[in-house]
């Protein structure tokens, strides 16, 4: 009868209703004595947390040193940038006011927004100082907010990069659909607000050349813009935003709009609007000639037109400059200012003396 | 209610009980989802999480892409779904195992093979040797003519002991052959009446009746004697065969599986504190950012003729802008603290599990961490609630002296056994002195092992249930009475070569209440009946006949107490034949009771244990384990306080406690007993040792307080309040003669005082307290694992507690204050930029950065360098165990508060405010593209937290610089790899900036000014303010004077650090940086410094007093 009986040699003392981690440890027979040695950890220094370790602590030497270093480095390339952002020449021109005749002071909107209004303006500016080529000319927006989450989001990048996909207005509205029911493309309120006044410029009576050509990213013109999509519906709305667009120029080739679409982040941000390939003498009078047809009025936004060289950092720019002075003057003043408390009141790093506990024993 | 069960009835009980299949799942199938679901959603950040990831999917709202939300959810949730199923899938997997293992069940009058789950409450089931118990049978028969069988129990209570159980007296003798025609049907009946199904595994109050043709048809009692249990094993015994009386999950092991209930550590309430504030601080900012949009919409927006705000809007217009913010604001609650709290804490369990200087040499036990939630509460822990016996002792319990009639034995050389005059009184034929050890030989339940009856040494192997008895009967063995064999009711005794036989006519057995045993013992020799009796001192000597002398007895046992020695008396009588016979009757009546058993036996037993002639006191030594005085004394001066719960006798407890450091003797100590037997004297007696402690207050003094478990019962019930003072004033608390519930309760009380507590033992006495307790340590040791089973932490060795605190817990706080501050610190720094980038884009709820960064900001950018932190060590271990003061910083709570975490809050915004202005002035203008002004302050915000990490970093080992600086390395491969897709919105952005000297000097703009002021302030702090932790790790990096350990003055406890427990300097002889020698000699300790160790250690003559 016994022989019948499954003939278990060893047993297993894990009982496997309990799925507990406990459990491995609960017998001492010797069955799962060599089982439980092989779950021992292996030695390894991360199992033990005995990596071997660099511990740096705050010494006096180290933090002086370190800014001083930071004062020695930050100083020199704060005056460099300032010297490089100095060199600079830039003319700044606000004509928003100056361009509206006298006799709508008054009624600025209603000016700007009646198409049978002249608009064109004439106004002189001087070069300061000399102007190596290439001079960017851009156009500079204040209080516009190009970052306002209705009119960032009101965009169809697909429509922009190819014809087939039109009918993608999603997110433009209000400015996706004719009432028919027609795409408008491009949609949205971007592309329906594009920037539309023009300059001329004219020296010692003859066209300064504004290069167009170029001025939008590579990147955009062939790749974000399709070279086959053309403006159709665009501003023939109830509404008309700002420029129109030659529907006979694929948007690849629209420069303008593809600029004016990189939005800005900031409410105030200029705009490349051409460049200027060749040098502008010091104390040179230049005419422009302008159309003032960009709405900002109504907003009191600004505008101003701004002639520029460039240099390693880019446009005028002090900031970088006077920031990087200041960051490194207060680690000087930092360095200084610790060097001094270590000699005046020194404190020995690591005194037992400064243990609480140890100092309660000395009270008693 | 009853339930009745018919041997071998196949039929009857199918629909009335279930069968045995084992469940333990949680799902199933169909379930799983759902189920799951509903538990995760239970929780309160799951809810916020859904709530803001639907948000999103309203298009008119939504700042980003609703994946930067969804994704991480999903898969939070899927981590923690998988994790769930695969348990469960294991469980499933143990179950099927389980339920289709094939046991051998009598079916139709014939032995059949079938599956556990198969059997039905009724069922006969045959058992082999080392087979598994399938489900809770009745035993009806085993191979050994006695009727007995021996199981393990350790899968039910971890008692790695063999336990005899009996068949019924009603079952004896019947032949195997004849076990299974045990029918319902066919004439032969046998019903067992038993109570409903329960999970007390000490009680099995049963009657079972079987008809002819067995002989007796009476009702016979059973008990849990006569079962054997799921889950146990049969050993040493061939085969035995009983009735399945509760199957599947209805049996005592499956009724007493029950999920304990998850454990919320300290750290975890404050991060959950912490959260709370900041979504109310979060909901002010939306809502004061939401009426800020709404009131710009309506006089600005409208004039900006490009935004086409419309005339008329829909209902909810005045929602969508504060609802936009909302989503903006939903990242400061970082969305990744759970996981990456949860995965760290997994790896502080495992530094635990692996580590191995905590491996028990002897028994080559590791350290476990059964619960991997709860690390950092070991470095919080306040009070330490310690078992004595097995716990701060080894439990290998020793024979060492012992007081015969009068006649001390083992003074002189501190060993009993190996005492001359001993052995001389028991050659010589001395009555007392064979009497004491026969008594010592045969009062018991020890087994000897049958297939061991002499070794090669020849001794006999023991397997007993005591550790106690088991040094008894090995003392009497060595006193050359040796218990050689256990033949059911015979008990054979070798002494001195001669065979002496004893029939045990009745065990009157040990429980806690009772705490003596007694056996009947018949002579088979001279057939005179004898009454055998063992207890505590004060259970056996008021049971002393009349006029017995019992003063030289009580004065022995207090003179071994105060060895720290355990003691028993030892009496007997003769009990005549009529006696008995009465006696027996009530005796066999009161174990058949259903109602209140074991109340009425020990009645009865009252009546046989009277005028009985004392003996003599034996006296055990269990010696302390290694290290115990100096781990004690280490936690001490760590701030922790200990209370000891024992249920040993007060006199014993006081002297272990004096030798393992505890309490520090008179003068320094003083001890203050809480005694008494009424409502009266416990409260006379608490208000003069609250009185004392009060005065006591403000001296260095070490006062302790005593109470044992009869005034502890009248003080919990009745003056709750003044002892609940007299527990925060003291210390140190010895109590003595406390039940289980009892250490409970008293845990339950500190608890109720906001302390952390944490509770060590290794019996299942200790179990209830392991499982109160903030934190439950088991010692896996020698009476068994079912407090290591219970607890959250299983440790070899008491010693061992002093890493697991000081090492494992404060790393583990330190680490998990640093993640959870930095979690909010990261997260609070990208929503203020967008906060900021609000108010320069109209108030309307742009979101400047993009769903990608978002996403990989939160999970890749910031979450890996910060994951290393987990290895990082503030100081080494060995500073740490040198100076366990410093766990103070833990236990207070020092790094992880309201004040620290406003500091990170105020960091957090300092950066923004660095990141946003710097961003928008060095990239305005002709620059000041959205996508690359979006990726500056996003590269800024990296390039921070890079430093803001490694400044907080104590130790660089490689893995830190990897991912640190390898972090910074993939935030650019990552970028560049986005950039490179055109349809992305920042096609070419990330090559372009790259290239523009700008964008690096701006990147280095940001750091310096970012990290320049806290550098200097966290130097200045360091330097001139330094914590104690910045004291140690400077001492320990310059390498200056290594501070020793002196005495311990504990102070009562105060929240002062400066009231921390006091340590004195005793030598700073070695290693003496001559920077420092000047300072260190001219304090005006410097005196009191060189008296050196030598001076203190005059206080503490008590280190180690074992062998007294």
């Amino acid at each position: 009868m016994h022989s019948t009986f499954p003939l278990k040699l060893s047993y297993q003392p894990n009982h496997p209703q309990i799925t507990n981690a406990g459990m491995n440890q609960e017998v001492t027979n010797g069955a799962s004595k060599s089982k439980r040695n092989s779950k021992k950890p292996e030695y390894s220094r991360f199992t033990q947390q005995e990596l071997p370790a660099w511990k740096p602590i705050l010494t006096p030497g180290w933090v002086i040193t370190s800014f001083l270093a930071i004062a020695m480095l930050f100083i020199p390339i704060g005056l460099v940038s300032l010297f490089a952002s100095e060199r600079v020449v830039e003319i700044v021109y606000r004509y928003d006011q100056d361009c509206v005749p006298e006799m709508y002071r008054g009624n600025v909107t209603s000016y700007i927004q009646n198409p049978l209004t002249n608009k064109t303006c004439i106004k002189n500016v001087t070069v300061p100082k000399k102007m190596a080529a290439p001079i960017f000319v851009y156009y500079q927006l204040d209080n516009f907010y190009q970052n306002h989450r209705r009119y960032v989001k009101s965009r169809s990048d697909k429509q922009l990069r190819n014809a087939d996909d039109a009918f993608s207005t999603k997110g433009c509205e209000p400015e996706a659909k004719l009432s028919g029911n027609e795409p408008i493309v491009p949609c949205g309120l971007i592309a329906w607000s594009l920037f539309n006044d023009t300059y001329n410029l004219i020296m010692q009576k003859k066209s300064l050349d504004i290069n167009k050509k170029g001025i939008a990213w590579k990147s955009d013109t062939k790749v974000k813009f399709g070279s086959n999509v053309f403006p159709k519906n665009f501003q023939s709305g109830s509404l008309i935003g700002g420029g129109k667009l030659n529907q006979s120029i694929p948007l690849s080739e629209q420069e303008d709009l593809i600029v004016w679409m990189r939005t800005a982040a900031l409410p105030t941000f200029r705009k490349l609007y051409g460049r200027i390939n060749r040098d502008l003498e010091a104390h040179e009078t230049i005419t422009v000639v302008l159309e003032n047809n960009y709405n900002t009025y109504s907003f009191g936004g600004q505008k101003k037109l701004v002639l520029s060289t460039t240099s390693w950092i880019g446009g005028k720019n002090d900031f970088l400059g006077i920031a990087y002075l200041t960051v490194g003057g207060i680690c000087l003043f930092m360095a200084l200012n610790f060097i001094l408390l270590y000699v005046f009141k020194p404190r020995p790093l690591g005194d037992p003396s400064y243990l609480s506990w140890n100092r309660n024993a000395s009270r008693h | 209610m009853k339930r009745f069960v018919y041997v071998n009835d196949d039929d009857s009980s199918h629909e009335l009980y279930c069968d045995n299949r084992i469940s333990n799942r949680k799902y199933t199938l169909l379930n799983f989802l759902p189920k799951n679901l509903w538990e995760q959603f239970s929780r309160f950040m799951n809810q916020y999480f859904l709530l803001i990831a639907c948000l999103q999917l309203w298009p008119l709202i939504t700042p980003v892409n609703p994946a930067s939300t969804w994704g991480p959810l999903i898969f939070i949730f899927a981590v923690s779904a998988t994790k769930e199923a695969w348990d469960d899938y294991n469980r499933y997997l143990s179950d099927k195992k389980a339920n289709e293992k094939q046991v051998w069940v009598v079916r139709q009058g014939s032995k059949k093979l079938i599956q556990a789950q198969e059997i039905h409450v009724g069922n006969l089931v045959w058992l082999r040797e080392n087979d598994e118990v399938p489900c809770d049978l009745v035993l009806l028969g085993t191979s050994e003519p006695q009727g007995v069988c021996y199981v393990e129990t350790a899968a039910l209570d971890g008692e790695t002991d063999l336990k005899t159980r009996n068949i019924p007296p009603a079952c004896m003798g019947i032949d195997s052959e004849l076990l299974h025609k045990i029918k319902a049907r066919y004439g032969y009946r046998g019903v067992m009446e038993c109570p409903l199904p329960d999970k007390d595994i000490r009680r099995f109050d049963a009657n079972v009746r079987l008809f002819p043709p067995f002989l007796d048809n009476d009702v016979c009692p059973l008990s849990i004697k006569n079962t054997i249990l799921q889950s146990c094993y049969l050993r040493n015994t061939e085969w035995a065969c009983g009735v399945a009386v509760y199957t599947g999950n209805e049996t005592k092991m499956g009724m007493s599986r029950g999920v304990a209930e998850p454990k919320l550590t300290a750290v975890d309430a404050m991060i959950d504190k912490l959260t709370g504030a900041i979504f109310i601080f979060q909901i002010v900012v939306v809502i004061v950012l939401g009426i800020a949009g709404n009131i710009w919409k309506d006089t600005e927006a409208r004039k900006h003729w490009y935004v086409l705000y419309p005339e008329e809007g829909p209902w909810y217009e005045l929602l969508i802008i504060p609802l936009r913010f909302e989503l903006l604001c939903s990242i400061m609650i970082p969305i990744s603290i759970k996981v990456s709290l949860d995965l760290v804490k997994s790896l502080y369990a495992k530094f635990i599990d692996w580590d191995k200087q905590m491996i028990d040499v002897e028994t080559g036990t590791s350290a476990n961490a059964t619960n991997t939630a709860i690390s950092e509460d070991l470095g919080q822990v306040e009070y330490i609630l310690t078992d004595k016996t097995g716990t701060l002792t080894e439990n290998k319990m020793i024979f060492k002296r012992c007081c015969i009639a009068g006649t001390f034995f083992g003074n002189e050389n501190g060993d009993a056994v190996k005492d001359v005059e001993l052995l001389n009184a028991i050659n010589t034929g001395s009555a007392d002195a064979i009497r004491f050890v026969t008594v010592m030989a045969i009062c018991n339940t020890v087994v000897p092992i049958k297939r061991n009856y002499y070794s090669a040494s020849g001794t006999v192997l023991y397997k007993a249930q005591s550790q106690d008895e088991e040094a008894l009967v090995r003392a009497a063995a060595s006193l050359h009475m040796v218990f050689v064999n256990k033949n059911s009711n015979i008990l054979e005794i070798n002494f001195n070569g001669s065979l002496k036989q004893y029939e045990v006519l009745e065990y009157l057995e040990f429980t806690s209440d009772r705490k003596r045993m007694s056996v009947v013992v018949r002579d088979c020799d001279k057939g005179n009946i004898m009454l055998l009796s063992k207890g505590a001192d004060e259970t056996i000597l008021p049971c002393a006949s009349a006029g017995h002398q019992t003063k030289t007895f009580s004065d022995a046992v207090d003179q071994y107490a105060q060895m720290g020695l355990r003691t028993l008396c030892l009496g007997w009588r003769e009990v005549n034949e009529a006696e008995y016979q009465d006696w027996s009757f009530m005796f066999k009546e009161a174990n058949s009771t259903l109602v209140d058993r074991e109340w009425r036996v020990a009645e009865v037993c009252q009546r046989l244990e009277h005028d009985l002639d004392i003996l003599g006191v034996a006296a055990i030594e269990d010696r302390l384990q290694d290290g115990v005085p100096e781990t004690i004394e280490t936690l001490r001066k760590a701030g922790i306080n200990f209370w000891m719960l024992t249920g040993d006798k007060q006199n014993t407890a006081i002297q272990i406690a004096l030798s393992c450091n505890f309490v520090s003797p008179e003068p320094k100590g003083q001890l203050l007993l809480v005694n008494g037997k009424t409502e009266d004297e416990v409260c006379r007696n608490l208000e003069r040792v609250l009185l004392t402690m009060r005065i006591t207050k403000a001296e260095p003094k070490d006062v302790a307080f005593v109470i044992d478990g009869w005034a502890l019962e009248i003080a919990l019930k009745h003056y709750r309040k003044a002892f609940t003072e007299l527990a925060i004033l003291s210390r140190t608390a010895i109590c003595c003669r406390v039940t289980p519930s009892q250490k409970a309760q008293l845990v339950e009380l500190l608890k109720s005082c906001d302390y952390r507590t944490l509770a060590i033992g290794d019996g299942g006495n200790d179990v209830r307290m392991i499982q109160q307790a903030d934190i439950g340590v088991g010692i896996s040791g020698r009476e068994g694992l079912q407090a290591a089973r219970a607890a959250d932490y299983s440790i070899g060795k008491f010693k061992f507690l002093k890493r697991l605190i000081l090492v494992h817990g404060r790393y583990s706080y330190n680490r998990t204050a640093f993640l959870s501050q930095y979690s909010f610190y990261k997260s609070l720094l990208i929503c203020f930029i967008q906060i900021f980038f609000s108010f320069v884009s109209g108030v309307s709820g742009t979101s400047l950065f993009n769903s990608v960064s978002l996403m990989a900001y939160n999970v890749f950018y910031t979450s890996v360098p910060v994951l290393v932190s987990v290895v990082d060590k503030d100081l080494s271990e060995k500073t740490v165990m040198q100076h366990p003061q410093i766990l103070y910083y833990c236990q207070a709570g020092r790094l992880l508060n309201p004040t620290t975490f406003a500091g990170w809050f105020g960091r957090a915004l300092f950066h923004a405010i660095v990141v946003f202005a710097i961003t928008i002035h060095s990239y305005a203008f002709e620059k000041s593209g959205l996508e690359e002004v979006s990726m500056v302050a996003l590269s800024g915000c990296v390039w921070l937290q890079a430093f803001v990490v490694t400044l907080e970093t104590n130790s660089f080992t490689i893995l830190q610089h990897v991912a640190i600086w390898g972090n910074l390395v993939v935030f650019y491969i990552i970028n560049w790899i986005v950039s490179a897709v055109p349809q992305s919105g920042m096609y070419t952005i990330m090559h372009r900036l790259c290239r523009q000297p700008a964008y690096w000097n701006t990147m280095f703009l940001i750091v310096a000014a970012g990290m320049g002021p806290v550098l200097a302030l966290k130097y200045f702090r360091y330097t001139y303010k330094s914590s104690k932790i910045n004291i140690l790790q400077q001492a320990e990096r310059v390498g200056g004077p290594i501070l020793s350990l002196g005495n311990i003055e504990p102070q009562p406890r105060s929240l002062l650090d400066s009231d921390l427990a006091p340590l004195s300097i005793s030598h700073a002889k070695n290693a003496r940086n001559s920077v420092f020698e000047p300072l260190l000699s001219d304090s005006p300790n410097a005196l009191r410094r060189s008296f050196g160790p030598d001076f203190f250690h005059s206080h503490s003559p008590y280190s180690r007093n074992k062998d007294m």
